[in-house]
């Protein structure tokens, strides 16, 4: 019992700490801020788009802003704001999904992979093959064979990001592999699956979690590019990608159509890299190190003085 | 080093085998019958079966495979259905602006990134370093057919500097090229000088706290010849990396560029190819381009281990 109660507390303090600093990031707040706001908006769709994103009207073409049109309406009288708001909604759920699934089954791949000799090499020369092919690339070349819808846009985008987050969780479960506490728990007899699943997993959350976060970003820029390549989402489905595609056909009297879609395409990565950026900072125990390191030194500096 | 370039061309082996059975699985990835696909719903069964037997689709997989990996291996990557061209005549036919826009695009972006890179660290925590470093996010953050259209909503629609879109080949004179290919160039080295900004500013920084650069200001050395001579080329092995690396990106990135300003290169033979469903050439240019990735990366890894003997020792423990 005493030993219980004399480990909790620095644990405790430890985690609010954490928490803390998280809040005290400036980069990472801001980040969340953007992203809360962003999701909010996709939530809400229907709530919040003053028009139906799909509804033609001939007789309102290109409209510059105004208050009846915030964004302005484009090339067949669909007003811009709505369909802004629908696309983010779409550019969401691709993120959430892509980094989601592809999380799953690059954390499955890296963990097999650190764990067993023989998938090892089977796995990561497949995992090594498809990382070496340019990723908007391979997207485009499966959305273009398999048609260009949703679902197919998603597998694209989860086979061409799983390998990322598969290296990410080997290299660190071979890390803890090499761990005093795994090969205490070997010796002791434990069965490898305990420790793969219930010693691994929680050890690797961090650098997991910020890849994904990185997925989650480039998943979303890559869906853009592929609907504005016309291999991505459909028209008249909304995504920021295909209303920047119709934009670019009226870019000469129609800026809004570019302007707008196109700030909140740099409004979502740059929340989404901030966001990656400052939980690397929080979660990393490398770089917290480092730091505590650097500020020990500094303290002892000081005190020479 | 013939140890290390001996290895590293080893790895490639099966990285590659990997890319040739995604490419040749990539014509079988169609729902449904390709042969319907490419001729439409209204072809007739005879039409069907001989352009099956023609494309040897009737043949088993592994066949199919072997056939046209030593197809690959001889050269020959089928031809377009639609330009009846062979594909590697096509893809080298729409190579030249690729290349010019990606040499150009790096060299914009070496050219800005070492100036504000180096403007960064000497004022650290100024806002001229707090604007520089703001630049880089959005380089490294905003993705590049995005910039492109920003850069033409600007550059020609507003101001009209600069043609909306089209290409000049050089032959029409050097500065009718460059004219030409000036905002898609901007547009696609963004991303890259946003990542060597950064990497000349924090190397530059550690740099600056070395020693002997102490030794130099104490010296009485005037700043400009510290930071140029003293400090940059010092900073510039871990600057070259990056660049290096871009290089890569910046081919493929090209194709996405290239469709934002109509520019005639693999790009759009890309999308054409994928509004005219010619499979052929598809398959062919994403093996071509990742090959070639591939082989820059090599290249530029092997040059690394020739101008710095520690990352050949490290490569090699």
């Amino acid at each position: 019992m005493e030993s219980e109660i004399k480990i909790k507390p620095p644990k405790a303090a430890k985690k609010k700490s954490n928490f803390r600093k998280a809040l005290q990031n400036r980069m990472l707040f801001s980040g969340l801020v953007i992203l809360a706001i962003m999701a909010i908006i996709s939530l809400f769709a229907p709530l919040i788009a003053p028009y139906n994103p799909y509804e033609i009207d001939p007789m309102n073409r290109l409209q510059s802003p105004s208050l009846a049109h915030i964004f302005g309406t484009d090339d067949v009288g669909r007003d811009v704001f709505s369909r802004v708001v629908y696309g983010t909604r779409i550019s969401f759920f691709i993120g959430i999904a892509v980094a989601f699934v592809a999380g799953m089954i690059g954390l499955i791949i890296g963990l097999l992979s650190a764990y067993f000799r023989i998938l090892d090499h089977i796995l990561m020369r497949i995992v090594d093959g498809i990382y070496a092919f340019p990723s908007i690339l391979l997207a485009l070349a499966i959305v273009a064979v398999r048609g260009p819808n949703v679902s197919n846009v998603l597998m694209a985008l989860i086979i061409v990001y799983i390998p990322s987050i598969s290296r990410v969780v080997r290299s660190a479960a071979l890390v803890v592999k090499e761990q005093t506490f795994v090969e205490a728990l070997i010796a002791q007899g434990a069965n490898k699956w305990r420790v793969l699943v219930i010693h691994t997993i929680p050890n690797i959350m961090s650098p997991l979690i910020i890849q994904v976060t990185f997925v989650f970003a480039i998943a979303i820029i890559t869906e853009a590019g592929l609907s504005f390549l016309g291999a991505g989402i459909p028209a008249p489905d909304p995504s920021l990608g295909n209303i920047l595609f119709d934009g670019k056909n009226v870019i000469h009297n129609a800026w809004w159509m570019t302007v707008f879609p196109g700030i909140t395409i740099i409004l979502l990565v740059l929340g989404l890299n901030t966001v990656g950026d400052g939980l690397r900072d929080t979660l990393d125990p490398k770089i917290v190190h480092a730091k505590r390191k650097s500020k020990k030194r500094s303290l002892k500096l000081g005190g020479k003085k | 080093m013939l140890k290390y370039t001996i290895q590293r061309l080893l790895q490639l082996i099966p990285i590659f085998f990997v890319v040739a059975v995604v490419v040749f699985f990539l014509a079988h990835l169609t729902p449904g019958d390709p042969v319907t696909v490419l001729l439409g719903d209204e072809a007739s069964a005879e039409a069907k079966a001989e352009l099956r037997h023609e494309l040897g689709f009737d043949l088993p997989l592994y066949t199919q495979f072997t056939q046209w990996i030593s197809d690959v291996f001889r050269g020959d990557l089928g031809e377009s259905f639609f330009l009846n061209q062979p594909v590697t005549e096509v893809f080298f036919n729409y190579l030249g602006p690729t290349i010019s826009l990606a040499i150009y695009a790096q060299f914009i972006a070496i050219v800005l990134s070492l100036l504000f890179g180096v403007i960064a660290a000497r004022r650290r925590g100024t806002v001229a370093d707090q604007a520089v470093t703001g630049f880089s996010l959005l380089g490294i953050s905003v993705p590049s057919f995005l910039v492109g259209l920003f850069l033409i909503l600007l550059f020609a629609v507003q101001l009209q500097w600069f043609p909306v879109a089209g290409y000049q080949p050089l032959s029409e004179g050097l500065l009718e090229h460059i004219r030409y290919l000036t905002l898609p160039a901007i547009a696609l080295g963004m991303m890259q000088a946003g990542l060597i900004t950064r990497m000349t500013r924090s190397s530059m920084l550690d740099v600056m706290k070395t020693n002997y650069i102490k030794t130099a200001k104490s010296k009485g050395l005037r700043e400009n010849k510290i930071t140029y001579k003293h400090a940059l080329r010092n900073a510039f092995i871990p600057i070259l990396t990056v660049i290096g690396e871009s290089f890569g990106t910046l081919i493929t990135g090209a194709a996405v560029v290239e469709t934002v300003f109509n520019i005639p290169g693999i790009g759009q033979l890309i999308v054409n190819s994928i509004e005219r469903r010619d499979f052929t050439v598809i398959q062919g240019t994403v093996l071509l381009i990742t090959v070639t990735y591939v082989l820059i990366n090599l290249i530029v890894d092997l040059l690394y281990g020739a101008v710095d003997p520690r990352i050949r020792l490290n490569k090699k423990k």
